[in-house]
């Protein structure tokens, strides 16, 4: 029992990461017009798993957090966004776009291993909540991966020849 | 008798009914410039249009060596006979005397005339300058949805195997590539399953966003027809305007914008509950069915009429419609591809087909169209982020194959990633990493999004920019070598429609001045580049459009798109013939899918398919496991919010679209008298309830703001949607005093000053529907109405005092309907 408190805990954990990295990834990179708009949309997902796992935790005495808030982006990001209009027309962002892709995708492979944790111990102990939990947000953390690997194989030639 | 018609009050013509599963009979029509009599005519020359997506198949009248008129053909099974507005006359811009009939090269920032040794030694000079700083991926080519298939392969081929760069795209991105990846996604493969006569067999016919009765107004003339036929069809239509298509239709959704997905799930969720499904197809052809069923099961009526803001009785109506047919055709186009989600919207469609089994049969088809012309040849030539012959950048025997018919290494042709789609080479240019843009026949800095941005992209003084078109447009003027291009009618080449029917088009008059067709230009280039096959010979053998068609055979043969059994000899004198035509189907091929689908295998497909939310690409294995066996994929998609919604400052939709009397920037449209006088300039529509709200009137100089720009324009109040504004696209500034963009002397014209930059993930089609925009008021009006036709989906809701659009004798066409021509020649 204490196994599956703590993967939620540690899933519940990387998933609210997930959502930083995603919309870092997205406010950083607002002039890769792609980047910005596909990454506001994948986060919504790692918010409704925050969601889903913090309703799930209270059958296990487990009390979570729900997802962090998205409305003011705060001063923070503001300042990224101008940064990332003023270098937008330079070459050298495209190493930072780079390195943030592969942040994030590391960081949703992180979750992706995490679920398969989960998915197992549920399977084990018969869990169905459990199971059907994974089973339903796994498949869209897997489609996360995808999308930051296709994203970082499709613009690294580019980005890599031409410094 | 020969009635004459004005056909710009009158833009469909006459009526020639006819009844269900009856040929569609052929009416003539013709134009010729004033004082010219048919009598007169020295040469008729076989051509089509390519102001459209149709191809209507038309006659050029040629007399001393100049165009005098069009007459359409009657023999070909696309238009028979038939002409639309635009073909009508549209060829007299061809004689405008701003034609570019030089070279011009920037000297000291200015564009001065030089000729063609010292353009072209500039563009090659440029060329090997950056392959050898920078290599390949230094140079990018942004063509055209215009030219013509000898073109567009020979330009592939230089580019990806002579220059070796993976950037080269089409302004086909803007409004067919989701066309394309839509029929990837749900058949492995490009190419538009159905016919144009299934209008003549349907008892259904289904638009998406799309207002047929101005972007391909022949295809309407037939639907007209069989209306008042016998046993005529019902039609849905999807469009927040009053188009003519939506005050024909039996039902009419105007959803709002962005929310296609949220309708089509409930559609489907109607469809499905009710059990209007072929079981039987839906076995033996598809996989995926469960995964939509799961998706689609919460999405009601009633939920969709939340999101869509359409009463939920409407939907389920439309449901039974869809689900109640015998031979259902439905088809889709800029309200979709433009639109949000819109490849997920697209393969909807799609599904809706699969599971009633309606595809590979008189009538039972679904139209995927295209908005340019030539887009399928862009699609099949390889000019437009694919590989020529639709094959697969993933699949290595697929590149093997392309380098023996190209005769070089595989490693030759970039296909470490996809090619590179037209937005992301614009980013590129701006980042620096590409330095050289060689644009062909399109004018992005009117068309695309976010105008404000491209100019300074384009103005940038480390990009060379060449531009090959026929005016000096307003992307001409920040280029560094203009190269003037020779036209339609002006040169030879054939071209694909959206039913797949490839014509033939003839030369019929020399080009002005030292003009040359594209072809030439490309040849030119690749001579002097001296581009060499893996065994030192030429890479480009050929010479001429004959020899390039050839070519182009070779290269297509065995592939879906197999042009090996046509030839220029049967093309030219008889009507147009659809594709796959080889030795199975030596007349050609009128449907495809008759006995299932035919080209998803996984050794055959052209993609292996993309993530509808993401636009991530699948493996080929993730492939091989969800469909081995090559059937048709039935893809889910949920739906997801716009990215731009209205708030308290911009609290209306913004939609952007083409209108009857104007083709893409208007660079030949524009020029044409009777066009120009119909549609003069740009207008805003808004509805009469937020009219009244806002205290506006028809004729009131408004603006229109997004957080890009603003743009000016007089208020036409219409039926359109409440919530929404409409702005025709592609107005620009050649004429306007600036002749480039807006200034403080010239407000905003251009619809994309106020468009965002956002793509359909994964078709990478840009979205020119669905920004958040404020409307105020600029100038009360002086009493005259807004420069819209009233013809068209841009009607007035309060006529009175708006004159109606009419062309007065200039626009004088005559139609003759197949039997008084019969009997006419009987006469001779
Ligand atoms: S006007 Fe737009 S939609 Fe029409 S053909 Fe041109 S790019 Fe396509």
């Amino acid at each position: 029992m204490n196994g599956i408190k703590l993967a939620l805990r540690t899933l519940h954990h990387g998933e609210r990461d997930l959502v930083d990295d995603l919309m870092k990834l997205s406010e950083r990179h607002r002039t890769e017009h792609e980047i910005h708009h596909v990454a506001t949309d994948v986060a919504i997902w790692s918010r409704e798993h925050v969601q889903r796992l913090a309703d799930t935790a209270t059958h296990y005495d487990l009390d979570l957090d729900g997802p962090p808030g998205n409305s003011s982006p705060g001063l923070f990001a503001a300042l990224r966004k101008k940064a990332s209009e003023v270098t937008g027309n330079r070459p050298e962002p495209g190493l930072l776009l780079l390195r943030d892709l592969r942040e994030t995708h590391l960081a949703a492979t992180y979750n992706s291993l995490h679920w398969e944790m989960l998915a197992q111990a549920a399977q084990a102990s018969k869990d169905t909540r459990l199971l059907a939990l994974a089973s339903s947000c796994h498949p869209r953390t897997l489609r996360q991966m995808r999308w930051t690997n296709t994203m970082i194989k499709n613009l690294s030639p580019q980005l890599l020849t031409s410094l | 008798m020969k009635p004459s018609v004005d056909r710009i009050g009158d833009p469909w013509g006459g009526r020639v009914p006819h009844g269900r599963h009856e040929p569609w009979p052929a009416r003539v029509d013709t134009h010729l410039a004033e004082g010219v009599e048919a009598g007169m005519v020295q040469r008729w020359v076989q051509a089509a249009s390519i102001l459209h997506s149709d191809g209507d198949a038309m006659d050029i009248a040629v007399v001393d060596g100049r165009m005098v008129g069009v007459r359409g053909r009657a023999v070909d099974r696309v238009n028979r006979g038939r002409l639309g507005p635009k073909d009508l006359f549209g060829w007299q811009a061809n004689a405008s005397p701003d034609r570019l009939t030089r070279p011009l090269v920037r000297e000291g920032g200015r564009l001065v005339e030089a000729d063609w040794e010292t353009a072209m030694g500039r563009v090659v000079s440029r060329s090997r300058e950056l392959l050898g700083e920078q290599g390949p991926g230094s140079i990018g080519f942004y063509t055209s949805g215009q030219l013509f298939l000898e073109e567009y392969y020979t330009l592939a081929v230089l580019a990806r195997a002579g220059i070796g760069t993976n950037h080269l795209d089409g302004n086909t991105r803007l409004c067919t590539s989701t066309a394309a990846e839509a029929l990837k996604e749900s058949f492995g493969c490009d190419g538009q399953p159905g016919s144009y006569d299934d209008i003549d067999h349907a008892d259904v016919i289904a638009l998406f966003g799309h207002n047929i009765a101005e972007t391909q107004p022949v295809q309407w003339m037939r639907v007209l027809d069989r209306l008042e036929g016998a046993d005529p069809p019902r039609l849905l239509c999807v469009d927040p305007r009053p188009t003519p298509v939506a005050r024909r239709a039996a039902v009419h959704l105007a959803p709002r914008i962005g929310t296609n997905v949220a309708l089509l799930n409930a559609l489907l969720h109607e469809v499905i509950r009710t059990d209007r499904i072929d079981h039987e197809y839906v076995r033996t052809h598809t996989v995926g069915f469960d995964e939509l069923a799961a998706r689609v099961e919460d999405c009601t009526p009633e939920w969709a009429a939340g999101i869509c803001d359409v009463p939920a009785s409407r939907i389920v109506e439309a449901a039974e419609l869809l689900g109640t047919a015998d031979r259902l055709l439905s088809t889709v186009l800029q309200g979709v591809y433009q639109s949000h989600q819109a490849t997920a919207a697209a393969v909807q469609v799609n599904n809706l087909h699969l599971i009633r089994g309606m595809l590979g049969r008189p009538g039972a088809g679904v139209f995927q169209m295209n908005g340019q012309p030539t887009a399928q040849n862009t699609r099949e030539c390889g000019a437009d982020g694919d590989l020529p012959g639709f094959r697969n950048w993933q699949n290595d025997a697929h590149v093997e194959d392309l380098a023996r018919v190209w005769n070089v290494e595989p490693s030759t042709i970039p296909h470490y990633a996809p090619p590179t789609h037209a937005l992301q080479m614009f980013r590129y240019a701006e980042q620096g990493s590409i330095r050289m843009l060689w644009i062909s026949g399109t004018n992005p800095a009117v068309s695309l999004p976010e105008l404000s941005r491209i100019r300074s992209i384009l103005a940038q003084e480390r990009l060379f920019v060449v531009v090959q078109d026929l005016f000096l447009t307003e992307t001409a003027w920040y280029a560094d070598v203009v190269l003037p291009a020779a036209t339609w009618g002006e040169k030879t080449g054939t071209f694909t429609n959206a039913d797949r029917t490839v014509h033939l088009s003839d030369k019929a008059v020399e080009p002005p001045g030292e003009a040359r067709p594209d072809l030439d230009i490309f040849l030119d280039y690749a001579r002097r580049m001296d581009f060499r096959d893996k065994d030192g010979g030429p890479l480009i053998t050929w010479h001429d459009p004959e020899s390039a068609f050839e070519a182009w055979k070779r290269c297509s043969a065995d592939r879906p798109c197999d042009y090996t059994g046509l030839s220029y000899g049967m093309l030219r004198g008889g009507s147009g013939i659809q594709w796959p035509v080889n030795g199975q189907a030596p007349g050609g091929t009128e449907r495809l899918y008759t006995h299932g689908i035919t080209w998803a295998h996984p050794d055959v497909c052209e993609n292996y398919g993309k993530d509808l939310v993401t636009g991530a690409a699948d493996s080929a294995v993730e492939y091989r496991s969800l469909n081995p066996d090559g059937k048709a994929m039935i893809k889910a998609a949920a739906y997801l919010p716009p990215h731009e919604a209205p708030t308290r400052d911009h609290p209306f939709q913004l939609t952007t679209g083409r209108t009857l009397y104007h083709f893409h920037t208007r660079t030949k449209t524009g020029r044409a008298p009777q066009l120009n006088a119909a549609a003069p300039d740009v207008w805003v529509e808004a509805s009469a309830d937020d009219a009244a709200r806002a205290g506006l009137g028809e004729g009131d100089l408004v603006e229109v703001s997004t957080p890009r720009g603003t743009l000016q324009g007089r208020l036409r109040v219409t039926g359109l949607r409440p919530g929404v504004l409409f702005v025709p696209f592609h107005y620009g500034y050649w004429d306007t005093p600036t002749g480039v963009g807006p200034e403080p002397t010239v407000p905003g014209r251009a619809a994309n000053e106020t468009t965002i930059t956002d793509w359909d993930p994964a078709s990478k089609q840009p979205v020119f529907k669905t920004a958040a925009a404020a409307l105020t008021l600029v100038a009360r009006g002086d009493g005259t109405p807004a420069p819209a036709p009233t013809t068209t989906a841009s009607a007035p809701t309060a006529p009175h005092g708006v004159p109606a659009t009419t062309g007065g004798p200039a626009a004088h066409a005559t139609q003759e309907s197949a039997i008084s021509r019969d009997t006419e020649e009987g006469d001779r």
